[in-house]
C-alpha cells in the first residue's frame, strides 16, 4: 500500500477544470517528483492533498485512510507537512520563532527541542541566525527556514512546492542535497518542480503533469531518457 | 559623491510657505484664539503665541538640517527667510481680514485673532509679527548649528518650560487639595503636613503666578533642565535586558512593579476628584484597548466596529439590572456574568460570517456591525426592551458589602481591579500556544493553516476575547453613569480605541496604557484642547506614522523590524500576495 495515494482527482477553480483525473502515489521512503510547466496544475495538486482545496471527485489517501473528511489543520496532525511555494516564511518573526511555529502540532517541549536541533544540524546557517528577523534572511536562507519549519512537525510526508524558485544554482544544489539527506533520514517526499533536471537527479520516480493531466509516469532514470521530457522540460533537442 | 544639489534658498522659501500655511490653519481653526488666555510664562507669552510662531521655528530647524552642510551665515539666513515668509503669510491674512469679511467663511477669523497676531497694536503690530517670526526662524536654524549635545539640551529645556507652563492650572489644583487634606489630619501627619503645605505654597507662589510660570522661575527651570539634559547626554542608558534575569535584576523588577502598583493605588488620593474622573475615562479606554489589542494587535483582524461589544455589555447590564424596564432586577455582580456571556456570544456571532474575510473587507463588515448595534439600540422596534433614544436609567451599581461604589474614586479602584485582571490575562495569552496561533494567523493565514493551526477556532477566540474585555468595559461604564444611551455608542469610540493602539504600539500591552493616557487623558487635562481633539489625533497619527510607525511603546518585535541596525540589512520581501483563487 502506498503511503500517499491520490486517486483520480478533479478540481475546479470556478469553471476552470484545473485537475482532470490526476492519480499518483508515493511509497514510504521515496522521493517522487511532479514536474510540469506553468499552470499545469502542480500546485493545485498539492493544495488538494493538504485539504485547502476539496476535490470535486476522487480521493486522497494517507496510509489507506481517506483524507476527505479532514480540515487542512487536521491533515497536518496526520503527518503531512508542506514547504509552500515562494517560501512564505513569517517575515516578521525570528528564525527560532518560525521554527517553533512549525512545531505547533507538537505538545511535547523536549520533542520540539530535539527537532530544532535536527534542523540546526541540517542547516547550520539557521542556527547562526536564530534570533534574526526572518524577513532579513537571503533567499537561500529563507528556503532553508521554510524547509526546516516544515520538518519541525515530524512529518511522515513532506510536500515541497518549487524549492528551487528564484535561487542561485549553487544554492539550488545545496537545497537539493539537503532534500536527499532528509529523505535518507526517513522522510518521504513529494517534490513539485519546474527545474526538472534537478528534480529528476534526486528523485526515485516522477510524474509529468500537463494541463491538469498526468501524461507520463516512470522512474526518474527513464524520465531523463524520455524524448518528450527531454524536449519539453530538460531543454534538450 | 554626485548628488542632486538642492538650492538652500528654494528650500527656505518652501519651508516658510509651509510654516505660514500651518500657522494660518491653526489660526483659522481657532486654536490660537482658544489658547491665547493661557500664559506659559506670565506676562511674557501665551500658548496662542507659541502656536502661531512655533511652525517657523520647527521648519527653520528642519530646513537647516536638510540643506546642511552650509556656512553658518547661510543657515541663519535661510532660517530668517523661512521665518519672514512664514510670518508674512500670516500678516497677509491679517491684511486680507481688513479688506474682506473673512468671517463669512472662517468663523474664527475674528478681530480678536487679528489682535493676537498683531500683539494688540493694530497694523503697526504686523512689524512685530514679522520680527517675532524672523527671530523664530533664525533661532530655529541656529540651534541646528550648535553642537548636538547643546542643541538637544536647549530643545528639551524649551519643551519642559512649555509643558510646565501649560500644566499650571492642574498643578495648582492638585497642590491646593493637598493642603486641604493635610489640614484634616494635622496631629497625625505632624512635620509631613508642614512640609506638604510649604511645598504647595512654594509651587503656587514662587514657581507659578496666577497664570503660567513666573519669568524668573522659567529662566531658572530652563537652566536647570538644560543643565540636567546636558549632563545626561551620551551617558549609557540602562541596557535592555534580553537574557534570563539575574537574581538582583529580578528583585529590582519586583520592587519596581510594586512601586508602580502602590502609585496607582494612591493616585486618586494624590490627585483629587477632578483627576479621578479623568482616570476613570482612561481606565475605560485601557480596558477596551486591551481587548482590541488582542483582535488587531495579536491576531491582525482589523475591527472597526469594536464599540458594538462595548454597547452590548452596557445594554446587557442595563436590561438585567434596571427596575425601570422590569424584566430582571439583578444586582451588578449577579448581572455581570450574564452580561459578559452576552458579549462573548456576540463576539462569536460576528466572527462566524467574517471568517473568510481579510483586510479591507473585514474592516468594512465590522464597521457595519458596529453601526447595526447602535441603530438597533436606537430603534423604536426594540424600544420596549432597550429604551430607544431615551436609553436605560437606574442601572444597578456595584457594591462591596454595604458600600456602594459610586464615587469617581471608588470606581477608579473597580477599573484598576478590572484592568489588573484583563492585563494579566492578555499578557499570559500573548506567550501562550493560543498567542502563537494568533501571531501566525496575523502573519500569514494560509501558512498558519499549513502549520496545523485551526484558523476558525483561533479567529473566533480572538473575537470572543476582545468582545469580552470590551463588554466588561461596557458594564462598568453603565454602572458608572447609572444609565446607557445609544448616543454614547458612537463610531468614534471604535476609532479612539484603534488610534490609541496605533499610537501606543500595535500588539504591545504597555503601549495600550501609554496610548490611552496620551489620547484620552491629555485632551481632558487641557480643556482648550478638547475642542480640537480630533484635529490633534489626526495630526498625531500622521506624525507618528511618518516618524515612529512602531508606536510610543512598541512591542519588541515591531521595533526590531522597523529599525533594523543602520538600515543596511534589507527588510526582506514584502509579504507575498495571497494567491487564493477566486470563484
Amino acid at each position: 500500500m502506498a503511503l500517499l495515494e491520490v486517486e483520480n482527482i478533479h478540481s475546479y477553480y470556478g469553471n476552470i477544470h484545473a485537475l482532470k483525473g490526476v492519480s499518483l502515489s508515493v511509497d514510504k521512503g521515496e522521493i517522487v517528483t511532479l514536474i510540469g510547466g506553468n499552470g499545469a496544475g502542480k500546485s493545485t495538486t498539492l493544495r488538494t492533498i493538504t485539504g485547502i482545496m476539496k476535490p470535486h471527485e476522487g480521493h486522497v489517501r494517507l496510509e489507506g485512510n481517506d483524507l476527505a473528511p479532514f480540515k487542512p489543520h487536521e491533515i497536518v496532525y496526520k503527518g503531512v507537512a508542506m514547504v509552500p511555494e515562494g517560501r512564505r516564511i513569517f517575515a516578521r518573526l525570528s528564525v527560532a520563532e518560525n521554527l517553533e511555529m512549525g512545531a505547533y502540532t507538537l505538545t511535547n517541549k523536549s520533542k520540539l527541542n530535539q527537532n530544532m536541533e535536527r534542523v540546526y544540524k541540517l542547516f547550520p546557517r539557521l542556527k547562526e541566525r536564530r534570533s534574526q528577523v526572518a524577513g532579513t534572511l537571503s533567499g537561500g536562507e529563507q528556503q532553508m527556514l521554510a524547509t526546516g519549519r516544515a520538518l519541525m512537525a515530524d512529518p511522515t510526508v513532506l510536500l515541497m512546492d518549487e524549492p528551487s524558485m528564484g535561487l542561485a544554482p549553487v544554492l539550488v544544489e545545496l537545497i537539493f542535497d539537503t532534500i536527499q539527506q532528509i529523505n535518507k533520514e526517513g522522510t518521504t517526499i513529494l517534490l513539485v518542480e519546474q527545474n526538472a533536471l534537478m528534480a529528476l537527479s534526486i528523485a526515485h520516480r516522477g510524474y509529468v503533469l500537463q494541463t491538469g493531466e498526468i501524461v507520463i509516469s516512470d522512474t526518474a532514470e527513464n524520465l531523463k531518457q524520455n524524448v518528450t521530457v527531454q524536449k519539453a522540460y530538460l531543454g534538450m533537442e | 559623491m554626485h548628488t542632486k544639489s538642492i538650492s538652500p534658498w528654494k528650500e527656505a522659501v518652501q519651508a516658510g510657505l509651509i510654516a505660514g500655511a500651518i500657522a494660518v490653519l491653526l489660526n483659522l481653526v481657532g486654536m490660537t484664539t482658544a489658547f491665547s488666555g493661557r500664559y506659559i510664562v506670565s506676562g511674557w507669552f501665551t500658548m496662542g503665541q507659541v502656536l502661531f510662531l512655533v511652525p517657523m521655528f520647527i521648519l527653520a530647524y528642519t530646513t537647516a538640517r536638510k540643506i546642511a552642510p552650509q556656512p553658518a551665515m547661510h543657515t541663519a539666513l535661510a532660517g530668517l527667510v523661512c521665518g519672514v515668509i512664514g510670518s508674512a503669510v500670516q500678516a497677509g491674512l491679517v491684511l486680507l481680514g481688513q479688506v474682506v469679511n473673512l468671517r463669512a467663511m472662517f468663523i474664527n477669523a475674528s478681530p480678536q485673532l487679528f489682535e493676537i497676531l498683531t500683539f494688540g497694536r493694530d497694523l503697526p503690530g504686523l512689524l512685530l509679527l514679522l520680527l517675532a517670526g524672523s527671530i523664530m526662524g533664525v533661532v530655529g536654524a541656529v540651534i541646528f548649528l550648535l553642537p548636538e549635545r547643546l542643541a538637544k539640551s536647549v530643545l528639551q529645556a524649551l519643551l519642559w518650560i512649555l509643558l510646565l507652563g501649560l500644566l499650571r492650572d492642574l498643578v495648582s489644583t492638585v497642590t491646593a487639595q493637598w493642603v486641604i487634606k493635610t489640614k484634616a489630619f494635622p496631629d497625625w501627619l505632624g512635620w509631613a503636613g508642614v512640609l506638604i503645605t510649604s511645598l504647595s505654597t512654594f509651587i503656587n507662589k514662587t514657581i507659578y503666578s496666577a497664570s503660567g510660570l513666573k519669568p524668573l522661575s522659567a529662566i531658572v527651570l530652563f537652566l536647570l533642565v538644560g543643565a540636567w539634559a546636558y549632563w545626561r547626554y551620551g551617558r549609557p542608558k540602562r541596557a535592555r535586558i534580553t537574557g534570563p534575569l539575574t537574581r538582583r535584576q529580578q528583585t529590582q523588577r519586583v520592587l519596581g512593579l510594586g512601586g508602580i502598583a502602590l502609585l496607582f493605588i494612591l493616585l486618586p488620593s494624590i490627585l483629587g476628584i477632578f483627576f479621578a474622573e479623568i482616570l476613570d475615562n482612561v481606565g475605560l479606554y485601557i480596558l477596551m484597548g486591551l481587548g482590541l489589542n488582542i483582535v488587531v494587535g495579536f491576531a491582525g483582524l482589523l475591527d472597526l466596529g469594536y464599540v458594538a461589544f462595548y454597547a452590548i455589555g452596557a445594554y446587557a447590564m442595563g436590561v438585567l439590572t434596571s427596575p425601570e424596564l422590569g424584566f430582571f432586577n439583578l444586582t451588578f455582580w449577579e448581572a455581570l456574568p450574564f452580561a459578559l456571556l452576552a458579549t462573548v456570544i456576540a463576539g462569536v456571532i460576528l466572527g462566524l460570517p467574517i471568517l473568510k474575510m481579510r483586510g479591507d473587507y473585514l474592516a468594512i463588515v465590522t464597521l457595519g456591525f458596529g453601526e447595526i448595534v447602535r441603530l438597533l439600540a436606537l430603534s423604536d422596534w426594540l424600544r420596549p426592551w432597550l429604551g430607544g433614544t431615551q436609553g436605560i436609567q437606574r442601572i444597578g451599581q456595584p457594591t462591596i458589602g454595604s458600600i456602594i461604589l459610586d464615587s469617581q474614586q471608588d470606581l477608579y479602584y473597580l477599573f484598576l481591579a478590572a484592568i489588573g485582571i484583563v492585563a494579566f490575562i492578555a499578557w499570559r495569552l500573548k506567550d501562550s500556544r493560543i498567542g502563537r496561533a494568533w501571531m501566525a494567523i496575523r502573519e500569514d493565514e494560509d501558512v498558519a493553516m499549513a502549520m496545523g493551526i485551526n484558523h476558525v477556532a483561533t479567529k473566533l477566540l480572538a473575537f470572543a476575547t476582545g468582545a469580552l474585555f470590551s463588554g466588561l468595559a461596557g458594564t462598568i461604564f453603565a454602572a458608572k453613569l447609572h444609565s446607557v444611551y445609544p448616543h454614547s455608542m458612537n463610531f468614534l469610540v471604535s476609532i479612539n480605541v484603534l488610534s490609541l493602539i496605533i499610537i501606543g504600539g500595535m500588539g504591545s500591552i504597555p503601549g495600550v496604557f501609554v496610548g490611552a493616557f496620551v489620547l484620552i487623558a491629555a485632551p481632558d487635562l487641557l480643556r482648550e484642547f478638547a475642542e480640537y481633539r480630533y484635529l490633534a489625533y489626526g495630526a498625531l497619527l500622521v506624525a507618528m506614522m511618518l516618524t515612529r510607525p512602531e508606536g510610543l511603546w512598541p512591542e519588541e518585535r515591531r521595533r526590531l523590524e522597523l529599525h533594523e541596525e543602520e538600515g543596511e540589512v534589507p527588510l526582506g520581501e514584502p509579504p507575498p500576495v495571497l494567491n487564493t483563487p477566486g470563484g
